[in-house]
């Protein structure tokens, strides 16, 4: 059998969960296996019309009094102990903070292996898996020496699809034992915040700005060209690092992963830890005075030149062309 | 307050990765070192925390002798000490890691050491395992909270924000206890040339690790197939202005 951990955050299951169930189904046809799931929330919606859609055969609803908000440890004893009980070959969830976060508990309480942002497994024992180094720039094939291994999958490995004829998935109710001390880490409040303007992770254009930008004042143009373009403004980790921009406002691998329409990078190297943040971009125009500017190499679209001459223009032209 | 920074000595491949001959490392050559951005946010946090409450600051890294410069570096912005656990420089997985490093701060422990706080990088740059931190919270019985953004610590507690789609998460836990950071936790300083010149007299103990059996292993290193567009250019200067406005109406950015 393979579980996969389900994981709501108070929605009907994210995008991302559905992706890692996609891959954990592939992986039971595969291994002739069933599919089953273990689940903690309780506001997570139709929960078995939705999972059956996608091949689950049986539900486990882990219930108990304390279960009320996020727990790390907590949940991830709670797992442990359904896996002592439902002994899976293998198990998944999505390469979320969450997911991540649980399945390496869950691996250092029962000490077996984990492969985080995995794409892909080749059958055999030891299994192996391939998994992202890099924040993707790189692979790593690896073998897992123990009985279940755990794995998390890493966003857009797979396109989600349901399956065509479903069956009915059984729902079981898990009731771990839990102490008061599996309680001490939890969450003890939520904040809320209302982000101004655009997102950078909705943002269907973004103008992000690098080092060529020179200062915090330089932005003002790329600002300028955002507003006229309803787009999000990012910037490098120089920019950051120099406090031209908020780190909330980094692009790259220790910052957000965007996917825009248009990406529009004006004095930007191309550096892989910038690269793997906005490869999910559909268009890359890049803007930079240096020919050689290995980001050139990834675009679709370049213009070779300063981008304090090429912005202004730019903008002027936008703006007579809107009036 | 004395707090334990867990770092990692990785490359800074810049544009390209490229792989060393048989496939099991990058290719390094030609490339400086590091530590990871959560990690140096890490060790400015630790050396803050120790300049408000008092106590000390060790920089501990399992890696090659080489790794000593990450320790320096470390030890430049603030850290008291350092601790190397000396590898052969090859892939140890994560569960071996963490296996090493709470055996040195046992050891660390029964020399009369005492933690209050330990800090490690959410995921490491390179191999992005997101574990150790956690294995070692798990060996050492010590709550742990991760992934976290804000951070307010007092002498005998923390409390730690981490961010997620819609806000933040609040957690509160005592000390002892052990923390994954993220980049954006503060801004790290910059070292000083009297910082460079007096981390070099700090004190670093070496030992060699003993490793445990692999749980996952390294079989090969590969690059993903590459995008492989070239692309289009649409002019220098501002003389590309018109084109730039033709693509943006092309791709709907820009109403025609
Ligand atoms: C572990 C690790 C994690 C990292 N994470 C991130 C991350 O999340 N995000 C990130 O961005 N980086 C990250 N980095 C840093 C990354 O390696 C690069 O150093 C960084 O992306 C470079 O930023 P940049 O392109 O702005 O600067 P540079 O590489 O210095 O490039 C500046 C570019 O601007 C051009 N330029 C200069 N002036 C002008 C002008 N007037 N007009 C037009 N072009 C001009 C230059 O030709 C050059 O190509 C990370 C590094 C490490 C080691």
């Amino acid at each position: 059998m393979i579980l996969a951990f389900i994981e709501g955050e108070r929605n009907p299951i994210s995008p991302l969960c559905l992706q890692a169930l996609t891959f954990a189904r592939e992986l039971a046809a595969g291994q002739g296996m069933p599919l089953e799931a273990v689940a903690f929330e309780r506001e997570a919606g139709d929960l078995p019309g939705v999972l059956q859609r996608h091949g689950v055969s049986r539900i486990h609803r882990v219930e108990h009094p304390r279960l009320d908000d996020y727990a790390p440890e907590a949940w991830a004893k709670a797992l442990a102990q359904l896996m002592d009980r439902a002994r899976p070959q293998f198990v998944l969830a999505a390469a979320t903070d969450r997911g991540n976060e649980i399945l390496a508990r869950v691996a250092a309480v029962k000490n077996l292996p984990m492969a985080a942002n995995c794409i892909g497994w080749a059958p055999g024992s030891p299994p192996v898996v391939v998994r992202q180094r890099w924040g993707g720039s790189l692979l790593e094939e690896a073998a897992l020496h123990a009985v279940p291994p755990l794995l998390t999958v890493a966003p857009h490995a797979v396109e989600v699809r349901e399956i065509e004829t479903q069956m009915e998935a059984s729902l079981e109710t898990f009731s771990p034992v839990l102490e008061e001390k599996d309680f001490r880490v939890r969450v003890v409040a939520r904040e809320e915040t209302h982000p101004e303007g655009v997102s950078l992770r909705t943002a269907s254009v973004v103008v992000g700005g690098g080092r060529g930008v020179g200062s915090a004042d330089g932005f003002r143009v790329l600002e300028e060209l955002a507003s006229l373009l309803g787009a999000a403004v990012g910037g490098s980790r120089v920019a950051t690092n120099n406090g031209w921009r908020t780190h909330a406002q980094q692009i790259g691998l220790t910052g957000n992963r965007i996917a825009p329409d248009l990406y529009i990078a004006c004095g930007i190297s191309g550096a892989i830890q910038h690269y793997v943040g906005c490869k999910g971009s559909k268009n890359i125009l890049v803007i930079n005075q240096d020919r050689e500017a290995p980001f050139f190499r990834r675009a679709t679209h370049g213009v070779v030149g300063d981008l304090h001459e090429v912005l202004p223009a730019l903008i002027e032209e936008i703006r007579r062309i809107k009036t | 307050m004395n707090v334990l920074v867990c770092v990692k000595r990785v490359p800074d491949p810049g544009a390209r990765i490229e792989l060393a001959a048989g496939d099991q490392a990058i290719e390094t050559r030609k490339l400086g070192f590091t530590i990871g951005p959560h990690e140096e946010c890490a060790v400015e946090e630790a050396v803050r925390l120790i300049e408000k409450l008092g106590g000390s600051a060790t920089v501990l890294t399992l890696g090659p002798a080489d790794a000593e410069e990450q320790l320096r570096d470390s030890m430049a912005v603030g850290a008291d000490r350092g601790i190397l656990l000396e590898t052969e420089g090859d892939d140890w997985d994560p569960a071996q890691t963490a296996a090493a490093i709470v055996a040195a701060i046992r050891a660390a422990e029964r020399q009369g050491s005492r933690f209050d706080l330990f800090l490690f990088g959410n995921e490491s740059a390179d191999a992005g395992g997101f574990q150790v931190g956690i294995r070692v919270a798990q060996a050492l019985d010590l709550p742990c909270i991760t992934g976290v953004k804000r951070l307010e610590a007092q002498a005998n507690k923390v409390l730690a924000r981490r961010e997620i789609a819609t806000g933040w998460e609040v957690y509160e836990v005592g000390l002892p206890a052990l923390l994954t950071v993220r980049e954006g936790l503060n801004s790290p300083r910059h070292p000083s040339f009297r910082s460079l010149m007096a981390a070099r007299k700090k004190p670093i103990e070496r030992s060699r690790p003993e490793r445990d059996p692999v749980g996952l292993e390294l079989l090969r290193l590969r690059l993903p197939p590459d995008r492989g567009t070239s692309a289009e250019m649409l002019g220098e200067g501002k003389a590309a202005v018109p084109r730039v406005i033709e693509v943006l109406k092309e791709l709907g950015v820009l109403q025609a």
